[in-house]
């Protein structure tokens, strides 16, 4: 499929996506609301993207941005789906359901930014410890202790 | 020549002459008791270096090679290290049983040692139910093993001894109905008796195929009774990381390390004495020379040489074989060596009956 | 801000009637190095497995973002270690991307050779550990015979031993050891003579076979799903080679097959590194006679910039498919960076393919998926 057939394709499952091709992959911006259906129709429908090989957020310091690399084990056509979220109340649904891989790249990505995946079977923290206070890739994370400032 | 039955029966004619029958009979109990120990204490010595050694050949390294000439005071230096070291007891731990488990385990082998002839009429006790004897006594312990397990009050332990208690109460039948075709072969559950028999050849070769069997059995079984790799389950390593002996620490978990080479030692001992001989040396048929010229090896020489080759095959397989899972353990006893020592039983006393051995 | 889930303190509450819970490390012979999982068992039984990590985390990913783009190449050996050279190699193909960096060839087909000798001694080390978890111990000395010749080229080629650095942005820091294609030559001798030991040894065992075979299996849909890339996801016949499938350097100019099997259990896995060693011996045949002369480096810039934007680029290492993903906001530290450790996902996947098995099963299944754990960790 070229970019052109995957965005008129997505824009009928999510009418509010926006493009950007300046990268590698297509990049399409989504609403937080409207992330978890249309993954899962490019999961079941005719994209057929079986494989996320790369779940993870950014802090753009105004917002927070999900990041999602899709593939196809069939077809091999990459795409990137994004979505911001609200940095001081970050909800998404979770993927976890679609790809299982998400499950715990799901909870790396809530211990390391707080982001709250609504719907996740297990949400608990996976690297850190129980009692780690703060959100450690966040840009305002602050440790004077560990921390060497450059 | 050189022989052991002298020693003995100059040592109690001596005694005879100097003290009364009752006191001579306390002495020589002291003196027997004393050299088992010691026995013990130099068996653990060789055993563990044979094994490192053993070991270092075949995975091409050089094993031990510091202590001493070739390495060889490296195990009296890793006991003098093992002494040392505080024996801790956790906590938790049920400090009575935790503490006597290892002497029990330790015990069951000293008894083992009784009807066991090292040479020609060097025996402590020639028991007319010896082969009964040993196989009883050699169960026991299994109760050693639990009792670490249980008492450590560690997951791993327990998990340890619950499989070493499965193991050693299955292979137990196999290595009974092993010793059980020799027995019916011989007709005696002596063990003075078994190994006369054997005068004119040993029963590996006289028995036919029957005692080849049982011997294949025999080995099989007692690798796992000793709890040796391929079947060490109840230790294994990468598993239950010590298994039993987990929160064992010091001489106590030396006893148990100890008491695992002289289990070893003893049933090759009774392997070596049931298919092989014991002390008798290679003796074939009616070759009147060749046999003359076999007599001139001691009789002790001959014994130790047949059970450190026993030893030494067991050594080789724990090197070369992947552990099995505890449930394709027991199918194995179960499944197959249980069966097949069942018909060979009965095999062997078809051949008895009818007089088709030699 | 938001309550987290009750995180349990006191595992020995997990236990229901007849469970056991045991604490599988973080010191444990079999995790090799400080994986934790909470086993919950039935008797001997695995009913489920809770992957506890962090014990290593240093949180690199944070600490790329504020290292230049020549400096955090150098922290990613310590994630992998086992294939540092390979990790190196997508970070700085990441570098070389972004700014269209010209790699000279001969730089190309030396990180080519480095990266597959980096792979072989992966394997050989896998193959020792793995053995060792099934209790065998003499598999470990005879794999570290071999790889002991690697780790000897690794150490004059670039002065380490484990934790190698020798791939910068633009191509290599110096230039070949004199000795290095003699040595490698020797190497290949002595692995193809001594490889056949192995397959008396392990493969050929009756126990080893039957303590992997059907132990673990993970199927095709199962492996894609939970993100398996490398050894793991072609055992279940998945193809996953990302040498294959979007070549980089110069593997698009060699002959190699990707190994491919079916079964998906873990003598398949095994099989499959196996196999891929000889895969790897083949690419270096090709490649060593062949090293064209020249420039070692390209002409690269002192300061290195990366555009604005995402950048991401994928190698394959021993273990699968490694990731590095890079949000630059244009100036000389990346503003986010991720990587896409193969590790990660294939332990997320050892609850699935272990429950139902026994304590002894775990070893082979969780041996199998060559589990590095500072990979896993970061």
């Amino acid at each position: 499929m070229t970019n052109e057939e995957i965005k008129e394709y997505i824009t009928t499952l999510a009418p509010a996506a926006t493009y950007d091709e300046t990268g590698e992959w297509l990049n399409i911006l989504v609403t937080a609301e409207e992330l978890q259906p249309l993954m899962l129709a490019l999961r079941n429908g005719k994209m057929q993207m079986n494989y996320l090989f790369c779940l993870t957020c950014v802090d753009f310091k105004t917002h927070l941005t999900m990041v999602y690399h899709l593939s196809a084990t069939t077809h091999r056509q990459s795409i990137v789906i994004k979505a911001n979220l609200n940095r001081e109340q970050p909800v998404i649904e979770t993927v976890c359901d679609i790809w299982r891989t998400a499950e715990f790249l799901e909870r790396e990505v809530f211990e390391m930014f707080g982001v709250h995946f609504t719907n996740h079977p297990d949400l608990r923290k996976l690297i850190l410890e129980d009692d780690f206070k703060g959100y450690p890739l966040r840009k305002d994370f602050e440790d004077p202790i560990n921390m060497i400032k450059l | 020549m050189f022989s052991l039955e002298g020693i003995t029966t100059n040592v109690q004619d001596w005694l005879l002459m100097k003290f009364n029958p009752t006191m001579a009979l306390a002495i020589e109990c002291v003196i027997v008791i004393l050299l088992s120990i010691s026995l013990f204490a130099i068996l653990g010595l060789v055993l563990v270096l044979m094994e490192r050694k053993v070991a270092a050949h075949i995975q091409i390294r050089l094993g031990p090679n510091r202590v001493g000439p070739g390495g060889m005071f490296q195990t009296v230096a890793d006991t003098l290290k093992l002494i040392m070291k505080e024996g801790l007891t956790p906590d938790k731990a049920d400090k009575f049983l935790f503490n006597l488990a290892p002497f029990v385990v330790m015990m069951v082998g000293m008894l083992l040692l009784a009807p066991i002839a090292f040479a020609k009429n060097f025996q402590i006790w020639d028991i007319n139910i010896g082969v009964l004897y040993i196989s009883s006594v050699s169960s026991l312990s299994v109760i050693g093993i639990l009792m670490a397990g249980w008492a450590s009050n560690n997951k791993y332990s327990l998990l340890g001894a619950m499989r070493s208690g499965a193991q050693i109460v299955s292979y137990e039948l196999s290595a009974g109905f092993a010793v059980l075709t020799i027995v019916v072969l011989t007709g005696s559950l002596q063990i003075s008796e078994i190994i006369n028999a054997q005068q004119n050849g040993w029963w590996i070769f006289k028995g036919h195929i029957p005692a080849v069997i049982a011997f294949v059995l025999y080995i099989i079984a007692v690798t796992a009774e000793t709890n040796r790799a391929p079947f060490d389950l109840a230790e294994a390593e990468s598993e239950l990381t010590a298994g039993f002996h987990t929160e064992y620490s010091g001489m106590r978990f030396a006893l148990f390390f100890l008491a695992e080479y002289i289990n070893i030692f003893i049933v090759c001992a009774i392997g070596a004495t049931l298919f092989f001989g014991g002390w008798m040396p290679l003796h074939i048929g009616n070759w009147e020379a060749f046999n003359h010229l076999m007599d001139y090896i001691p009789s002790s020489v001959w014994f130790m040489g047949k059970t450190f080759f026993l030893i030494f095959l067991i050594m080789w397989f724990r090197w070369t074989f992947p552990r099995l899972r505890v449930d394709q353990l027991l199918n194995l006893e179960w499944k197959y060596l249980l069966p097949i020592s069942l018909f060979n039983l009965l095999l062997v006393a078809v051949i008895t009956i009818l007089g088709w051995h030699f | 801000m938001y309550n987290q889930t009750e995180i349990i303190k006191d595992t020995s509450e997990l236990g229901a009637d007849g469970e056991l819970v045991i604490n599988m490390g973080p010191q444990h012979p079999a995790t090799h190095g400080v994986l934790h999982l909470v086993v919950t068992l039935n008797g001997e039984t695995i009913k489920k497995i809770e992957p506890h990590l962090g014990y290593i985390h240093r949180s690199i990913e944070k600490m790329c973002e504020s290292l230049t783009y020549r400096q955090f190449i150098y922290v990613t050996s310590r994630m992998d270690y086992l294939s540092s050279h390979i990790n190196n190699l997508g970070c700085a193909l990441l570098v070389e991307k972004g700014m269209q960096i010209e790699v000279p060839d001969r730089a190309k087909y030396v990180r080519v050779i480095l990266s597959e000798l980096t792979r072989i001694a992966s394997h050989e080390l896998w193959l020792g550990a793995m053995a060792m978890d099934l209790g065998a111990f003499t598999p470990f000395f005879y794999a570290f015979r071999e790889r002991e010749m690697i780790t000897d080229i690794m150490e004059d080629t670039c002065g380490a031993r484990l934790t190698m650095n020798y791939i910068v942005p633009g191509g290599l820091m110096y230039d070949l050891h004199p000795d290095f294609q003699k040595k490698v030559k020797a190497f290949i001798t002595q692995f193809k003579s001594k490889v056949t030991e192995y397959e008396d040894l392990v493969t050929n065992n009756v126990i080893f076979q039957s303590r992997t075979k059907g132990v673990g299996i993970l199927s095709a849909e199962d492996a894609i799903s939970y993100g398996c890339t490398g050894p793991v996801a072609r055992a279940s016949g998945v193809s996953c080679d990302i040498r294959k499938i979007y070549p980089y350097e110069v593997y698009d100019k060699v002959q190699f097959d990707e190994v491919l099997e079916t079964a998906g259990d873990s003598f398949a896995r095994y099989m499959v590194r196996v196999k891929e060693m000889n895969q790897s011996i083949r690419i270096i045949e090709q490649l060593i006679d062949n090293i064209p002369e020249g420039d070692f480096v390209g002409k690269t810039k002192n300061v290195l910039k990366l555009p604005k934007g995402e950048f991401y680029t994928r190698v394959e290492t021993a273990r699968g498919e490694f990731g590095v993903y890079v949000v630059s906001e244009g100036g000389t530290t990346p503003h986010r960076i991720k990587f896409r450790s193969p590790g990660f996902s294939n332990l997320s996947v050892l609850n699935h393919i272990s429950v139902g098995s026994k304590i002894g099963d775990l070893m082979a299944s969780m041996g199998t998926l060559d589990l590095v754990i500072p990979d896993i960790d970061r």
